[in-house]
């Protein structure tokens, strides 16, 4: 009988270790095999919140999932999802991730910035496993990626509907920070130029909140930018607080991450927004077919459907759809950029005029020379710390 | 001059949260009981008083639901320091742990179920909580703007200051109140009801401390969804308390005051444009500097309040000590 015991016991252990090596063998880095098997992926989500919260960062983030999901049509039990994972808790974020790992994540997404330390440390510890990190700016060429996208493309398109619907020739721009983040500096100069194509002396006020995160004082700066005589108010922050601000002193808004028309629908014109479904579709494809060394980062935009403005409401002023759709299809040929140095106005007709100008920042330097010759990518890497001209920070 | 009078218009509305919390805090204080819980028992108020109002799209609902289940979190908070003699300060933490933890919890839920009322469904709401002010009155220059054109819940946290100060200071009942909180050993002995008086004050005042909330909820954060509508607010008018030397009539200009540090960071650059040369230098000091100064000035507060005390303390003598007859 212990024989038999100690025989079993010696098979299982050595099942153990052919089931470890298989686990080795269906490593995402193999040679494809037949394309479109999604049975072995199962795909691990790190949140900061919690998407069931309706709206805002993390609900955009999952609704991306989603739709990765419906489109490649994963089962539920492929997905792991990690909630209110703060991106500043390290030793949070470690757990989170490794309890992935645990569950038999091949694809892990890590999708707020402060989670990109911890990213790497762990794609260097198990590299049969692919990490994928959003907004950050490292990677390593083999499991370890970084996705963000043109979100100043988007920008640029409701700057476009402010600039049309101010009167006052003042907008307002509640941001989570200023100049020192290239992520909110390049929104705001993207949208101040779209606001400056259509508009050409509107000034753009910018007040910085110092957090991504502040729902009293986001409504309490958009007020005070209301008293300063801006009739658009347009905001880089979670909340749709400045847009019911705008609607409660009978101004308008652009808000950002979802359209928050349903807010404020006296007020909203148009929200940029991002399509995260583009990027996790593509990733979660790529990883499956075995095709993820030649992947590498994500900066997708407009073009891509990776970014977008949501739908015009009712407030928009006439022009607006025609003025965003003739510069959505200078994105869609790639024959323009916001900061390449090429300025944008529409003839009577509405039809786009490309004027070469330097781009200007708002100390009178030139950033970009006239010409379209070269793009301003500081965006991307990171670099842009500049207000453009006709920003004036508040 | 507009950006001024602007300026000093958000500094009372940013300011009348923690007018109400404060207020409540005295009451509660009068009587010897030290409410830590002044956060959790805003938060309470605002959600509960918050869904429910706009469920039944009135204010008068809306008012009595954020007063009584903060009422009830004073209850708690009364029959376990007052019946049970258990340690004030722990339990008023875990009164704000409590009610920060309810109001997620029921903020989140609903959020979830996607039955989260919108603000604008509730039209009463809506009108009560808008910065309407007194018809007429609001139209005199300047002074119309300043103090007749505020919405309703400003004048209702003055009113509720007023009338407790003179209940405090001119009636037969504030007097025992006072002993109470001074020396209930003394008015025990007189014949006041220690137990009755503890538990009144308490509940009533965190009542009012719900109003806060419920300001919070409806004005400051105009009912959109997130996890800190009160953001700090219960814990600065803890402080308060002492900066109003638990006067509700001090704590109507104190709770103005630390309004202007908190509407500093949104206005700096209103103020820096109308007064260029001698306010310029408000817009040159870094966003962290404005973000820190409420809790800075609290902090200073303290640290005076606390060195004047020693010569003449305006705390109740039996505040946060709980009274068992027996250890006389």
């Amino acid at each position: 009988m212990k024989k038999v015991l100690a025989l079993l016991l010696v098979l299982v252990m050595a099942l153990t270790f052919v089931a470890c090596d298989g686990n080795k063998d269906t490593e995402p880095t193999d040679a494809p095999s037949g394309g479109t098997d999604y049975s072995d992926v199962k795909v691990g989500v790190v949140h900061i919140g919690d998407p069931a919260d309706g709206s805002g960062y993390s609900f955009a983030h999952d609704q991306g999932i989603v739709a990765m999901q419906k489109n490649l049509g994963l089962k539920d039990d492929q997905i792991v999802r990690q909630l209110n994972i703060a991106d500043n808790d390290k030793a949070a974020t470690k757990t989170a991730i490794e309890d992935c790992i645990a569950k038999g994540c091949t694809i892990i997404f890590t999708t707020s910035y402060g989670y990109m330390d911890t990213t790497e440390e762990l794609a260097k510890e198990y590299p049969d496993v692919i990490f994928s990190h959003g907004t950050g700016y490292k990677s390593n060429d083999k499991n370890f990626n970084n996705y963000f996208g043109r979100i100043y493309q988007a920008r640029y398109l409701a700057g476009i509907a402010a600039g049309l619907k101010s009167v006052s020739g003042k907008i307002g721009y509640v941001a989570a920070y200023g100049t020192e983040l290239a992520e909110t500096c390049s929104g705001i100069n993207a949208f101040a130029l779209g606001v400056q194509s259509v508009n050409p002396d509107a000034k753009v006020y910018v007040k910085t909140l110092n957090s991504w995160f502040d729902p009293a004082n986001e409504t309490a700066f958009a007020e005070a930018l209301i008293e300063m005589g801006c009739d658009v108010i347009a905001q880089h922050c979670d909340t749709a607080n400045p847009q019911k601000a705008a609607e409660s002193k009978g101004v308008f808004g652009c808000g950002y991450n979802s359209d928050m028309t349903a807010e404020a629908p006296k007020a909203h014109l148009t929200a940029p927004i991002w399509n995260w479904g583009v990027y996790y579709t593509a990733a979660v494809k790529a990883a499956a077919e075995g095709k993820w060394a030649e992947f590498g980062n994500y900066f997708a935009g407009v073009k891509e459907g990776f970014v977008d403005v949501s739908p015009l409401s009712e407030n928009c002023a006439e022009n607006t759809q025609k003025y965003i759709d003739a510069v959505k299809a200078l994105y869609n040929e790639g024959s323009w950029d916001v900061f390449s140095g090429v300025k944008l106005s529409f003839d009577d007709n509405g039809a786009v005029v490309k004027t070469d100008a330097d781009l200007v920042d708002n100390t009178g330097k030139v950033q970009v020379a006239a010409g379209g010759a070269s793009i301003e990518d500081g965006v991307i890497q990171g670099t842009m710390n500049y207000f453009v001209a006709g920003v004036e920070l508040k | 001059m507009n950006a001024i009078v602007n300026f000093l218009f958000y500094s009372v509305r940013a300011g009348t949260p923690l007018l109400l919390g404060t207020t409540g805090e005295i009451i509660s204080e009068k009587s010897g009981s030290m409410n830590l819980g002044v956060e959790g028992m805003m938060a309470v108020g605002a959600i509960t008083g918050y869904y429910l109002g706009c469920k039944t799209n009135s204010v008068l609902v809306a008012l009595l639901v954020a007063f009584l289940s903060a009422a009830l979190c004073g209850l708690v908070f009364a029959f376990l320091t007052t019946t049970l003699q258990a340690n004030q300060n722990v339990t008023g933490l875990a009164m704000t742990t409590f009610g920060v933890g309810v109001y997620t919890l029921i903020g989140r839920s609903l959020t979830q179920s996607g039955e989260f009322p919108a603000m604008d469904s509730a039209n009463k709401l809506v009108a009560f909580s808008k910065d309407t002010g007194i018809p007429l009155l609001r139209d005199i220059p300047i002074l119309g703007k300043l103090l007749f054109s505020y919405n309703y819940f400003v004048y209702l946290a003055i009113i509720i200051a007023v009338l407790l100060w003179v209940y405090i200071a001119k009636t037969k009942q504030g007097l025992r109140l006072r002993a109470v909180g001074e020396n209930p050993g003394a008015a025990d002995a007189c014949g006041v009801n220690i137990t009755l008086y503890k538990y009144l004050h308490a509940i009533g005042g965190a009542g009012i401390c719900g109003i806060g909330g419920l300001y919070m909820a409806l004005v400051t954060n105009g009912g959109a969804w997130n996890e800190s509508w009160i953001n700090g607010f219960g814990w600065i008018s803890v402080a308060l308390v002492i900066f109003a030397s638990w006067s509700p009539m001090v704590a109507i200009f104190g709770s103005c005051f630390f309004g202007i540090f908190n509407a500093l960071q949104a206005w700096k650059g209103n103020l820096t444009d109308a007064f260029p040369n001698a306010l310029g230098w408000l817009s040159v000091l870094p966003n962290e500097f404005y973000q820190m100064l409420p809790f800075l000035i609290t902090a200073l507060v303290l640290i005076i309040s606390s060195v004047r005390q020693k010569k003449h303390s305006k705390a109740p003598a039996y505040v946060g000590v709980n009274y068992f007859r027996e250890d006389r």
